[in-house]
Parts: C-alpha cells; sequence; structure tokens
C-alpha cells in the first residue's frame, strides 16, 4: 500500500526542483529589470538585447541550429559516426526493402490523412457555423486535441482490440464487423490497411484543429459576398463550393500544411501501437529505432535529413508568405 | 437540400447537415467513453465481454484505480502512477515557465528595439520552427553529456544533468521557444505604437516598458500560449524517450503509459485507469481555459 506520505516524501526533491526554477527565473530577471530600469542612454539598448534577446538566442541554437547541422554531418558518416561514408547511408536506406516501406506509408500518410482532416475540417465548420448547439458540438469534437497521442493510440487500441471469431469480442470496431456480417479481422496486423487504421487516430486526435481554425475563418467573411451569392441564386454545395471555399483558401492550406509536417513527423502513434511492426513503420519512427535501438548513428542522421528534406518546400511557402505579408 | 423559393441562408444548413454532425460528435466521443468505461468494470469482465455491454447488469468499481495509484509493487511500477504524473509537472512547468517567459521578451526585441539584423533573427526563428526536432535528438543529448565546442572555444558548457529532469525540459524549452517567439511577437508588434512612444517619451526605458506596459497587455496572449505549451509538452512522447534516458525516476505520465500499453499488452484493468488518469489533468486545462487555448491555436494560423 502507497500512502501519499511516501509519494510526499519521495517527489519532495521534485518539487523542491519546480520551485527553485520558478524563484531563480523571477529572481534573476526581477534584479536585472530593477537594475535596468536605472539605466539611461544608449547602452540601455544593447544591455536589453543581452538581457532579452541573448539567452533565447543562445538555446535555440544549442537546441535546433547546431545540432541540425551536426545530424547533416552525421549523416555522411558511417554507424558510429569513425568514418566518413559520402552518400552510402542515402543510397542503403533507399535500398533497404523495410525502409523503402517506411517512405512509402510514410507518403501515404502525408497524402492520405491531412486531406481527410482538412475535408471533415471545412464540412464541419461549414455545418457547425451558426447550428443550435454548435459550442457543445465542437467540443467534443475538438477534444481529442487535449489527449495526448499515447492515449489516443491506448483508446484506439481498446477500440481495435481482437477475440479469437468464437469469443465475444472487446473491441467495439471488431464487434461492429461482427454485426455487420464481415469476416473478422485482427486490425492491427492486417496489412496493408492497419496503415488506414492509424490513419483514424491522427486523424481523430487532429480534424478538431482544422474545423476550429476553419471555422474562425468562415466566420470571417463578410456577410455582403454571402448575400450577393444568394441573389444570384447559389445555395447549398454551390454556394460552399463558390464562396466558401475560395474565401478561405490561405487557411486551408494552413491546416493542410500543419497536418502535412504533423504526419511527416509523427512518431507516437506508431511507436504505441505496433511499434513499426506489421508492416506499418514510417520515416520518424525507423528514424528513432536506427538511432536509439540499432545505434546506426548514420542512417538515423540520414533519415533524419530526408524527415527534413519534406518539411523544406512547406518552410520555404511559409516564409514567403510571411514575407509578403509583412510587406503590406 | 436547397428548396427554391426560400433559399437557404448559409450552405449545408439542413437537418442532413445536423445529422451529419451529430454522428461525427457521437464517433469522436465514442472511444474516449469506451475507455472511461472500461477503466470502472472488474478485470474478468473487461476480458470476457466489451465494455458496451456493461449496462446491460453493471457491476463497476473503483479497485483498478486503487491499484494503479496506491497499490505498491504493482504492474505500473513501485511507487503506482502518481510519481509519474508529479514528473510530468516537474518537466511542463519549467519548460512552459522558461519557453514564455523568455519568448516573450525575445519578442519584444525583435518587435520594438531596433537593432541590425533583427530581421534576419526574426525569419531565421521562423525557418527553424520549421525544423523537425528529429534532426536535434542525438547532437543534443551529446551537448548535454560532452557540452559544445567550436574551434577549440567551449561554447555550451558539459551539462551534469544526464538522467535528471532538467534535462528533459531544457530540451523542451529550447524546441518551444521559435513557435513562442513568432506567436508572442505576432502580438507584441502589434500592441498601438503611441503608447510605447508616449512611455519612451515620459524616459522609461526597455526595462520599464516592458514591465509596466507590455507585460500587463500581453497577459491574454501569455495565457493562451502557456496552455498550448503546457498541452504540448504533456503530451509529448518522444522528447521524454530520448531524453528521460529509460529511467522511471523522470519518466513522464507519457512515457510510462506507452511502456504499460506495450509490456501489458492486454491487461486493460491496468491500461485504461492509467491512461485516463494521465487525460484527466489536460482536459481539465482544455476544458476549463478551452477559449484561451482556440485563441492560442488561432493566432498562429489565421491572420
Amino acid at each position: 500500500m502507497i500512502t501519499f506520505g511516501s509519494i510526499l516524501s519521495s517527489s519532495w526533491p521534485k518539487i523542491f526542483q519546480i520551485i527553485s526554477v520558478i524563484v531563480l527565473f523571477f529572481g534573476f530577471y526581477g534584479i536585472a529589470f530593477a537594475a535596468g530600469a536605472r539605466i539611461k542612454g544608449k547602452k540601455q539598448n544593447s544591455l536589453a538585447i543581452g538581457l532579452f534577446l541573448v539567452p533565447a538566442l543562445i538555446l535555440v541554437m544549442t537546441g535546433l541550429g547546431i545540432p541540425a547541422i551536426q545530424t547533416f554531418i552525421e549523416s555522411f558518416k558511417n554507424a558510429d559516426s569513425s568514418k566518413w561514408v559520402g552518400l552510402a547511408n542515402y543510397t542503403n536506406a533507399v535500398k533497404d526493402p523495410d525502409i523503402r516501406l517506411a517512405f512509402i506509408n510514410t507518403i501515404s500518410w502525408v497524402v492520405i490523412s491531412p486531406v481527410i482532416v482538412t475535408t471533415l475540417g471545412i464540412t464541419l465548420a461549414t455545418m457547425l457555423n451558426k447550428m443550435k448547439r454548435e459550442a457543445f458540438a465542437k467540443s467534443l469534437i475538438f477534444m481529442p486535441m487535449a489527449i495526448s497521442f499515447v492515449g489516443g493510440s491506448l483508446i484506439w487500441n481498446l477500440m481495435y482490440a481482437y477475440q479469437e471469431p468464437n469469443r465475444p469480442q472487446t473491441g467495439l470496431v471488431g464487434q461492429i464487423m461482427v454485426w455487420l456480417g464481415f469476416e473478422l479481422k485482427h486490425l492491427l496486423l492486417w496489412s496493408p490497411w492497419n496503415n488506414l487504421f492509424l490513419m483514424v487516430v491522427y486523424i481523430w486526435g487532429f480534424t478538431g484543429f482544422g474545423m476550429v481554425i476553419l471555422s474562425a475563418a468562415i466566420k470571417g467573411i463578410p456577410t455582403e459576398i454571402e448575400e450577393a451569392a444568394q441573389l444570384d441564386g447559389a445555395t447549398g454545395f454551390r454556394l460552399f463550393r463558390t464562396i466558401t471555399v475560395p474565401m478561405v483558401r490561405t487557411t486551408i492550406i494552413v491546416v493542410l500544411t500543419t497536418a502535412m509536417v504533423g504526419t511527416l513527423k509523427l512518431f507516437d502513434v506508431i511507436h504505441t501501437m505496433t511499434g513499426g511492426n506489421f508492416k506499418t513503420d514510417v520515416l520518424s519512427n525507423r528514424m528513432f529505432d536506427e538511432n536509439f535501438v540499432y545505434l546506426n548513428y548514420g542512417r538515423g542522421s540520414a533519415l533524419a535529413v530526408l524527415i527534413f528534406l519534406g518539411v523544406i518546400p512547406i518552410t520555404y511557402y511559409n516564409i514567403r508568405s510571411l514575407r509578403l505579408e509583412r510587406k503590406h | 437540400m436547397s428548396n427554391k423559393g426560400h433559399a437557404s441562408s448559409r450552405p449545408f444548413t439542413s437537418p442532413i447537415a445536423s445529422m451529419v454532425v451529430t454522428v461525427i460528435a457521437v464517433l469522436w466521443t465514442v472511444p474516449t467513453f469506451g475507455l472511461v468505461v472500461t477503466s470502472f468494470r472488474k478485470k474478468e469482465d473487461i476480458l470476457s465481454t466489451g465494455w458496451w455491454t456493461a449496462f446491460k447488469n453493471p457491476s463497476f468499481t473503483f479497485d483498478n484505480f486503487r491499484a494503479i495509484l496506491f497499490e505498491s509493487g504493482g504492474t505500473v511500477g513501485e511507487q503506482g502512477m502518481i510519481p509519474f504524473a508529479i514528473n510530468s509537472l516537474a518537466i511542463t512547468i519549467p519548460a512552459v515557465l522558461l519557453s514564455v517567459g523568455l519568448g516573450l521578451m525575445a519578442a519584444y526585441a525583435l518587435a520594438w528595439i531596433p537593432f541590425r539584423f533583427s530581421d534576419h533573427i526574426f525569419y531565421g526563428l521562423f525557418a527553424l520552427q520549421g525544423v523537425p526536432l528529429q534532426l536535434s535528438l542525438l547532437p543534443l543529448l551529446t551537448f548535454f553529456a560532452t557540452g559544445v565546442q567550436l574551434f577549440g572555444h567551449t561554447i555550451f558548457p558539459q551539462l551534469h544533468i544526464v538522467g535528471t529532469l532538467a534535462a528533459v525540459w531544457l530540451p523542451h524549452t529550447m524546441f518551444g521557444l521559435p513557435l513562442v517567439i513568432y506567436l508572442l511577437h505576432n502580438f507584441v508588434a502589434a500592441l498601438p505604437r503611441e503608447v510605447m512612444e508616449a512611455a519612451r517619451v515620459d524616459g522609461a526605458n526597455h526595462f520599464e516598458v516592458f514591465r509596466r506596459i507590455v507585460l500587463p497587455l500581453s497577459v491574454p496572449a501569455i495565457a493562451s500560449i502557456a496552455i498550448f505549451q503546457f498541452l504540448w509538452i504533456w503530451n509529448d512522447l518522444l522528447v521524454a524517450l530520448v531524453f528521460a534516458g529509460g529511467t522511471d525516476d523522470v519518466a513522464p505520465l507519457t512515457l510510462h503509459l506507452s511502456n504499460l500499453g506495450g509490456s501489458l499488452g492486454s491487461h486493460w484493468e491496468n491500461v485504461a485507469p492509467a491512461a485516463l488518469f494521465s487525460i484527466i489533468i489536460p482536459l481539465i486545462v482544455f476544458f476549463s481555459l478551452q477559449r484561451y487555448f482556440v485563441r492560442g491555436l488561432l493566432a498562429g494560423s489565421v491572420k
């Protein structure tokens, strides 16, 4: 039996650590602000930059900038980074059938799930607009956003749970298949469809995001435009196609690209549900396994670089739109 | 769906639309509901029948929760689930405080202190936001163990933090900063120029302007981004998996849960309540602060 007392005594150092981080942070900046307020003239600009910006920059460079460059370099070295091997990690990765499968799976993830998330998101956002109990339905669909993908994976593991056909099913999806008279399958082992069943978890978790953002965009459409279109006789689906979709085009792209980057990096669902087995591996999970299970740093780094290459066009596009926007 | 004569004022507003929305809302809720029901069922019931049959002859119990929280030496670990929740808090709170605190100051510096390269730094940070953290995991782990040397100079000292909580919340702070700075920059840069300039004319320097004007005016933005960061860090698995280094001592809930799901496989009498326990705090945060959360999302995506 565990008592609160025993938990408290063993966690005390951790609680103390939380408190000391808070105290140190506010203490340091409290003193810095008190001292900084006295300084006038030109010196204060550099002091302010030093205290406001430099700590964040050091952390970002140490955490992201320099490591990214290092990974890039590592990707041209062998498993324990002792020798240069040129492009071997990349060419071997393409030849390896397991990694090639991870590639194909990643591509299908990146193509299929963002499209479904965005389509469902805009459909729901349009249907929910001005509907009764809009907020309630939105909350329910949005709720999985708060749940970790680990939690979501376990929730869906339960949905997909499988028992021998002669026993009562414990997974709802399997039971529904039985009710409908389909052949019972162990869904997570059923390649290649198991990839789709894993995507369901992501779609379930992320559709709320698309819906909420698109819903805000739809509410921003000027009513005059909608009314003008209605005077011209546009209703129902035509109104949706000719007015709603074009008017929120930028937001659709935001949702689509966010979901694409998300699926490209997606790791938790695969790691928790199948561990990349049963032909469900993806680049991100494979990269983790290469680095931390097989200890092949060269190849792991090469896979990380490949994920990055997938993100580059999206980042480039975003920077371009950001620059355009800032010019206005 | 449109009947001519009186055109429906919005697309898709019809009984069919209500039905579709209802069906999807139910579909989206059923899986979580199944987990909730399962976590209150007896072990032998969970194994023998589906959770949807539980209402025919209900026999619910709190035993599963008692087992994962207060039974020592149980399947979930020597100390039960609560220490993992404390780890989650001890990772999330410092990471949120530091990323939002440092991020707000950096956002102010980039928006209101004119200096050379300010724009370059801003775009650089924005670009780094797109770098998948997969690219940084291994080198950063090495940095923590050996420090960073460039041309013989130590840029970043060797930190003796491997295996501690700091080794988990520090990467979270680093990875979170670019997005936090970008979102807060959007907000801080939009503060009225007249107010800022009036304060400057009155002789206030950057420290005073930040403390007396920027900080109070940014509270709503800070709240929404802090919630966003909180959920993101609380729910993370990958960073924890790499930087918590396989020791239960600093593992957050998600990491422990992921291990349970794998090792205990079908022991739903443990996994279900443990999963429910792990999502309770984010759900409370989410439902009580939903409005701020949505605002934070919108700040990043709709302009």
